[in-house]
């Protein structure tokens, strides 16, 4: 299979032809326009080793996501960035190109810091292989990071390994009432302090906090906290944006913020997560306006559902970083074939 | 006759003359960094104290084509930081305020020179500290630590500097500002905060440096666990993790090391076991007291001969105090030790110290074993005389044919210490020639003309060919006796 996906980079190399990289297509309406020819990449699937005591797992592209997820809870283990699938049909390689991280992020880590290793099909059809299956790696450069969240214009994600953590023994789901300031400070304030909170999200006067952990750290975390215990298919909403905040036809933005920023006081509705680093935003407000706003707080904001996207997905770069960005992708794509204009219109 | 050095005359313009070092007995303290077998002095040393000095040297050095190695604390141990015969070594040791913690955001900023501990020490008011700890961190820099991607023993359940490190400021080798990532999570385009870390000085200089902080565990108990086989002990590491904990810390040490360690420290190890192995946990009380009965067992199961839990923060100091004074205690029973940094899948332990016993007796060295156990990397300490060029190099070799094991059985060559010039030529084996050019055109992507710690980390193809050429197959020189280089 792999020789296939090759053969077809090779040729469309040749004919400086765009491909689409695509999986479940669960995450067609992340990032600009695609363009291209489609190579689908659900053709090589399969877990490709899973070593529970070594706590790492190695799949190729196109397994999918919920089937992983299947198998690593028979074995009490998980994936700890806890990535959104947004529908059935969600791949591995989609999950790592997109490089999106769910509730758990803020307490667990990103999913990029949960990348050992990848075997990568280049923009000349070469199979190159970085980082690898073990926790500790400097030998090279970190390219199997740099390619987590490239969306696919590095090249074709082939297979990755992905560390990997236990269940965690027990959990509990609490709710608060309190506005939104006060639910900032207090985020930040329990971040600092030995809970275990493993996810958090404001909205509209409640603060709903997931607690993680051993049976007695949980017990003795949610007496101190307080508040009333909700269902947990409460995250599951959040994750996967089935929550009815994210419903209605307005553009929904993402701010990623310092955690300390203070509420946003833009127009529209917000949905704070991740102990106040990761804002969303139901608003049909200007797109400059909310760009503006966000880099004033030190942060950026990401167009992430939009009919209309021709204010671009994400923040434009400082000239240098674009520059940089421009070289690393000649290196790998020097054709230009892999999802061009997904991320910005000059990658 | 150094200060008439053109690039002399030109730092001077800008940097007082106790900032620019050129003459021997200034630049001698600066030949190597804790590699001391490679030497080299620089034609200069520069020193700025602030971030317009550091862009003007780089700024200078990249119009005059003069290579510059950035330097930190110099406790690395792959030769990162020799510095260029021909080029200006830029010392970051000025670079040593603290510039802002938040104990409300858990956010400290930090200049590069800052050493690792005291991050910790002045995050504690506050509840909160550093995680990654490598054994250096009394003496080893942020900057350092950022460059080398630097671990600890605490890595498995607290990461590596990557996972701990929110943003990096500096200048490209053209003196260009750039900033990556930052307090803000998830920077847009592509991860270049996670291609700069481990990066070895060779994309950027840092001068600012965003490190995250976390809540202080409230408890820490340590387990020590003595296991009368090696590969039993291996085993015991598999199982701790096969019942769903991730120990706060999880080394291992065999008998020469707890040793050799017992001597200069007496942490009170068993020295009849023939691998004892420190198994953390943290967290609350009640967190930490569930844990450590459950590691107990698992340990128990997997064949303990005996066990000691820590009941006190200063007997647990102890226990670790033997492993983090490993490399100093070895450096008492023998003239030089050569550590080596390989990283393998745990369950290729046994198989692994079986290869390194096999080599003892090969290149007639002893090689005790100090070992990250939890994830997977190895501290083989190879005992040598310098001072003995055969001996020397049959190290050189020895160190060699470990380290291609580790690739061999799907591991890697390091897996905290670096590439630098030590394991360039074990580069050769771990990557094919397309990955290492797609190495090469990453670096060139942030310094075309290859100035910035030029020929390190990355062997050039023409490198590996000659490495290739003397290497037959399975690693077997043909003439093992006869000096290379």
């Amino acid at each position: 299979m792999i020789e296939i996906f090759q053969e077809r980079i090779r040729q469309a190399a040749a004919r400086r032809a765009a491909l689409r990289l695509r999986g479940g297509g669960t995450k067609d309406f992340y990032g600009n326009a695609p363009r291209g020819e489609i190579l689908d990449t659900r053709a090589y699937a399969g877990i490709v080793a899973y070593e529970p005591t070594e706590l790492v797992v190695t799949a190729r592209c196109g397994t999918p996501l919920a089937q992983l997820e299947k198998i690593l809870e028979e074995h009490h283990q998980c994936l700890p960035f806890e990535p959104p699938h947004f529908g059935a049909a969600a791949t591995v390689g989609g999950c790592v190109a997109a490089g999106l991280s769910g509730p758990r992020r803020a307490s667990a880590g990103a999913l990029r810091d949960f990348v050992l290793g990848l075997k990568l099909l280049d923009g000349r059809g070469e199979a190159l292989g970085f980082g690898g299956q073990v926790m500790k790696n400097v030998a090279g450069y970190d390219v199997s990071r740099l390619v987590a969240g490239a969306l696919g214009t590095l090249g074709v994600i082939a297979e990755v390994s992905l560390k990997l953590a236990p269940q965690p023994q027990s959990e509990g789901t609490l709710r608060l009432e309190m506005p939104q300031a006060r639910a900032l400070e207090a985020m930040n304030r329990w971040a600092g302090q030995p809970l275990p909170i493993s996810a958090t999200a404001w909205h509209d006067g409640e603060l709903t906090l997931r607690l993680s952990g051993s049976a007695a750290g949980v017990r003795a975390a949610a007496a101190k906290i307080g508040g009333a215990a909700i269902d947990a298919a409460f995250w599951t909403g959040m994750r996967e944006q089935s929550d009815a905040f994210f419903s209605g036809s307005e553009p929904l933005w993402r701010l990623a913020l310092p955690s300390t920023a203070p509420p946003l006081n833009l127009p529209g509705r917000e949905l704070v997560e991740w102990g106040g680093a990761l804002r969303w935003l139901k608003s049909s407000a200007d797109a400059g306006a909310i760009r503006d706003a966000a880099r004033r707080l030190k942060g950026h904001a990401t167009l992430f559902r939009a009919a209309d996207k021709s204010a671009g997905c994400f923040a434009p770069l400082e000239p240098v970083l674009a520059r940089v960005h421009r070289e690393l992708k000649s290196a790998f794509d020097p054709a230009g074939i892999f999802n061009p204009g997904r991320l910005y219109p000059e990658l | 006759m150094g200060a008439a050095l053109p690039v002399v005359r030109a730092l001077r313009e800008f940097l007082p003359a106790r900032a620019v070092l050129h003459q021997e007995e200034d630049t001698r303290p600066y030949e190597c960094d804790g590699l001391t077998a490679y030497r080299q002095l620089p034609m200069v040393v520069a020193l700025p104290e602030t971030e317009e000095q550091v862009q003007r040297v780089l700024k200078t050095c990249s119009s005059m084509k003069i290579p510059v190695v950035p330097r930190g604390a110099g406790t690395g141990l792959s030769g990162g930081a020799l510095p260029p015969g021909d080029g200006v070594l830029l010392s970051m040791a000025k670079f040593m305020r603290v510039l802002r913690i938040d104990p409300l955001a858990r956010v400290a900023v930090v200049q590069p020179g800052v050493r690792n501990a005291v991050v910790s020490e002045l995050a504690a008011p506050f509840g909160l500290y550093y995680a990654p700890d490598p054994s250096s961190q009394i003496a080893c820099t942020i900057g350092g630590n950022v460059a080398e991607n630097s671990g600890g023993v605490h890595c498995l359940k607290y990461g590596l500097t990557l996972h701990n490190v929110l943003g990096l400021r500096g200048f490209t080798i053209d003196g260009e500002p750039i900033e990556l990532g930052g307090a803000a999570p998830d920077a847009p385009g592509y991860d270049l905060l996670a291609l700069a870390v481990g990066s070895e000085g060779m994309l950027v200089v840092v001068t600012e440096v965003t490190l995250k902080l976390l809540p202080k565990p409230q408890s820490a108990r340590v387990i020590m666990a003595s296991f009368d086989d090696v590969e039993r002990a291996g085993a015991a590491v598999a199982d701790v993790i096969a019942a769903g904990i991730v120990p706060a810390g999880l080394e291992m040490m065999d008998r020469p090391a707890t040793r050799a360690v017992e001597q200069f420290v007496a942490a009170g190890y068993d020295l009849e076991a023939a691998a004892i192995l420190l198994c953390e946990s943290d967290g609350t009380p009640e967190e930490v007291e569930d844990e450590i009965a459950r590691m107990k067992a698992v340990l128990e199961r997997a064949g303990a001969t005996r066990m000691t839990v820590s009941h006190d923060e200063a007997e647990r100091l102890r226990f670790w105090s033997g492993r983090k004074a490993a490399f100093p205690a070895v450096g008492r029973i023998s003239p030089d030790y050569y550590c080596m940094d390989g990283t393998i899948p745990r369950k290729r332990l046994g198989e692994v110290l079986a290869f390194i016993a096999a080599m003892e007796q090969k290149y007639r060295l002893r090689c005790p074993n100090v070992f990250h156990a939890g994830d997977g990397n190895l501290h083989p300490l190879i005992l040598f005389d310098a001072n003995d060029p055969e001996e020397l190099h049959r190290t050189e070799l020895f160190a060699a044919e470990v380290l291609e094991k580790c690739v061999e059985v799907g591991g890697t060559i390091t897996g905290e210490h670096g590439v630098g010039v030590e394991k360039i030529n074990q580069m050769c084996v771990q990557f094919r020639p397309a990955e290492l050019e797609l190495f090469h055109a990453v670096k060139r992507a942030f310094d075309p003309r290859g100035l910035l710690n030029p020929g390190k980390a990355v062997p050039t193809l023409a490198r590996c060919a000659e490495y290739g050429r003397m290497r037959v197959h399975g690693g077997k020189l043909p003439h093992p006796d006869l000096p290379r280089f």
